[in-house]
């Protein structure tokens, strides 16, 4: 069995807390070049700024597997400079736009802390207070001396914490994929030639792992991602059938989602090599949401694709919640299955 | 001119709600020992130091003036348990809007410890029919605090409070972030003057009050306003700074200057003085126009007993009431500095020369 130890969890850390905006990814790149280029055969990086590495296998014949991670997190780009420490911004990727004001964020390359006030409670009326704050209407705030220039990314300023079983941190999506893959890496199985996409610009339409996939064009896939639970309680008491996955049940193994449809053989495989080790595991809920899959599943000729995810709870948002449990469970699935995985399984 | 930004930096890092205060005023109270002559603190918990005249007048008991900061906090209040999940309602004035996702302290009653918590809003098709889109209301609102429920069972309890926990954090040029500046930037600011009073001679007594509930009831103004019965009471506050969504006669730039309240709650002849202060020692002082209530202490001050001659002076601030307040570091120094020279400039027979028009 893998480990998840304070080894991973330092490097998780480090990487929840760099800011790593679709487009800009270059802190968390250069902590992943750091880490994988002891383990790796090939590293590259592409003509988007994803981290391409390749692990040969000793049989010249074998299975290619390529693991994908993205690299990117939702965040902010600076659109204007409007005096006084005041910054207009843009949102890049998907953010609820309810978790953004009253919050601290990080600004350019040197983490430059910023604010997104509101207009105090005093100044509003029971009425304004019942509509959203646009974006448009928002500004970060650096104090009256402040700077940033135009162009520069943002994200929020929330540090990693530990809290028992839990990881609390922004950007658990997808870091904490990010680590699974470094982990696999170092323990990469030698019956397989094991290749590795940390993609960028996943959160803008699976840009990274689109050219990934091509380039790899790999025997099969797998994007190792982290989804979001929805398993929160219903107001009213009523059981919620609405959860993607639940915290606490393990990886959670995708079926469908609007980005792609997995491949019935990987599910099916992946769930027997679960049960047969006895590895906890949950199906995802079929629905909406996308993971570099759907990218890579469309690369070339096709390419048969399954995703699998830690659950986590309260995406895009300041701080997202995870089980250790989840994550160790999820990296101990994949690197079973990668040691059992042949040609045969992808037979229908 | 020591530098108050660490003591302003801890005392926004420790517990102090509206009605639970004990942690804050534990602080304090280590703070301005060394600082006046005795410190006492009150039945309901608001902290008193009393500096008396080092110069002595023609009269046997000196005049006294009390400046009121509050030191309490708004936040939450655990209202109800979910599995893991805790409900919240207000304790003090919150717009929910500014909730979510903000990282909170649960002082948890069961175990008697402090739990990092994240305030999170659930998915619309988990709240009733049309309340989930838009705003989400802040009965709807929970915390995660990452513990298993049965974890969360043992250790927190209905009626526990819940604290912002979002760090504070300095801006270059002398500004700083965080919560609960209001009103602890007035703490601090008569922590300055407590200082700058080491080295003046005044010939009125002086009581620095730390005042418990003003964002609920004015608990502690009204009564320590009672106990101490001076001769006239300052309220230091906070205004509204100039910012995203605010802007009017309201609001004030940070960093250029403090106010001085113009209305009912404050008394014209002390208004007069503290203006020919300012000017006097050069600090920039912009009227603050409170047609109505200056909503602070000094509301309720000038209600206790036979009635009390009161005024407001206020430091602006951006985004009052959010975990993102935000102050120059430099109006809360001039803060201080003003209410030491307005103190040092009371003559004993000041009341006796004042004339109402």
């Amino acid at each position: 069995m893998l480990t998840i130890g304070k080894p991973q969890l330092d490097l998780l850390e480090k990487l929840c807390n760099a800011m790593s905006v679709s487009g800009e990814e270059g802190e968390v790149r250069r902590i992943v070049l750091e880490e994988v280029k002891p383990y790796a055969d090939e590293v590259k990086v592409d003509a988007l700024g994803s981290v391409l590495v390749t692990k040969k296998s000793t049989n010249k014949k074998a299975l290619r597997v390529l693991l994908d991670a993205h690299m990117d997190e939702v965040g902010f780009m600076i659109v204007h400079d409007d005096g006084d420490g005041f910054y207009q911004f843009q949102t890049v990727g998907g953010i609820d736009e309810r978790h953004l004001v009253g919050k601290q964020v990080i600004v350019g390359k040197d983490h430059t802390i910023g604010v997104i006030g509101a207009k105090p409670i005093h100044l509003t009326t029971s009425d304004e207070r019942k509509h959203t704050i646009d974006v448009d209407s928002m500004r970060i705030d650096l104090g009256p001396e402040g700077k940033a220039k135009v162009g520069d990314r943002a994200t929020f300023a929330t540090k990693f914490k530990r809290v028992g079983n839990s990881i609390m941190s922004k950007s658990i999506d997808d870091r904490i994929g990010v680590v699974t893959l470094i982990e696999l890496l170092k323990n990469a199985p030698k019956n397989i030639e094991l290749c590795l996409s940390f993609s960028v610009q996943e959160e803008i339409g699976l840009r990274g792992a689109t050219v990934a996939g091509y380039y790899f064009n790999p025997d099969l896939a797998i994007a190792v991602d982290s989804t979001p639970a929805r398993d929160l309680p219903d107001y009213e008491g009523r059981e919620n059938f609405t959860y993607n996955t639940k915290l606490g049940l393990g990886p959670a193994i995708y079926m469908a989602n609007s980005s792609a449809i997995d491949h019935p053989s990987l599910v099916k495989f992946l769930e027997e090599t679960a049960i047969k080790n006895k590895i906890q595991y949950q199906l995802r809920q079929p629905g909406g949401g996308g993971t570099d899959a759907g990218a890579i599943q469309g690369a070339r000729g096709g390419i048969p694709v399954v995703s699998v995810s830690v659950p986590h709870r309260y995406t895009h948002s300041p701080i997202s919640i995870s089980r250790i449990d989840d994550w160790k469970n999820t990296l101990n699935l994949l690197h079973v299955a990668l040691k059992n995985i042949n040609r045969d399984i992808l037979k229908r | 001119m020591s530098d108050i930004t660490p003591f302003l930096k801890s005392l926004i890092s420790v517990a102090g709600l509206s009605g639970f205060e004990a942690p804050v005023g534990k602080l304090i109270k280590q703070k301005w020992t060394p600082l006046v002559d005795e410190v006492s603190e009150s039945k309901l918990g608001s902290i008193h130091g009393r500096k008396t005249a080092t110069l002595k007048g023609h009269i046997r008991q000196a005049p006294s003036v009390l400046i009121a900061t509050h030191m309490d906090a708004i936040g939450l209040m655990v209202s109800r348990i979910v599995d893991e999940f805790l409900y919240i309602t207000n304790i003090g004035g919150i717009d929910s809007r500014v909730l979510p996702g903000t990282p909170v302290t649960v002082h948890a009653s069961g175990t008697n410890e402090d739990l990092y918590g994240v305030i999170v809003m659930p998915p619309s098709n988990l709240i009733p029919d049309g309340e989930g889109g838009g705003v989400v209301p802040l009965k709807y609102l929970m915390i995660d605090m990452g513990l298993t429920s049965k974890e969360v069972a043992q250790k927190v309890k209905v009626g526990d409070r819940v604290s912002f926990a979002t760090e504070p954090v300095e801006m270059s040029g002398g500004y700083l972030s965080g919560h609960t500046l209001d009103n602890r930037a007035s703490v601090a600011a008569l922590t300055v003057c407590l200082e700058e009073l080491q080295n003046k001679k005044h010939s009125w007594d002086v009581w620095a009050v730390a005042t418990v509930q003003e964002e609920t009831v004015f608990g502690g103004s009204y009564t320590s306003t009672y106990q101490i019965r001076p001769t006239i009471a300052v309220a230091v506050d906070m205004t509204f700074g100039k910012g995203t969504g605010s802007s009017g006669y309201q609001t004030f730039h940070l960093g250029k200057g403090i106010t001085l309240g113009i209305g009912p709650s404050v008394t014209p002849y002390l208004y007069k003085r503290f203006k020919e202060v300012a000017e006097r020692i050069e600090i920039p002082v912009h009227d603050d126009l409170m047609p109505e209530y200056s909503s602070t202490d000094a509301d309720a001050m000038q209600l206790t007993a036979e009635g009390i001659p009161s005024m407001v002076l206020s430091i602006p601030q951006r985004y009052m009431h959010t975990a993102v307040e935000l102050v120059a570091m430099k109006d809360i120094q001039r803060a201080g500095r003003l209410l030491a020279e307005f103190i040092a400039s009371l003559e004993t027979d000041f009341m006796e020369k004042i004339s109402w028009e």
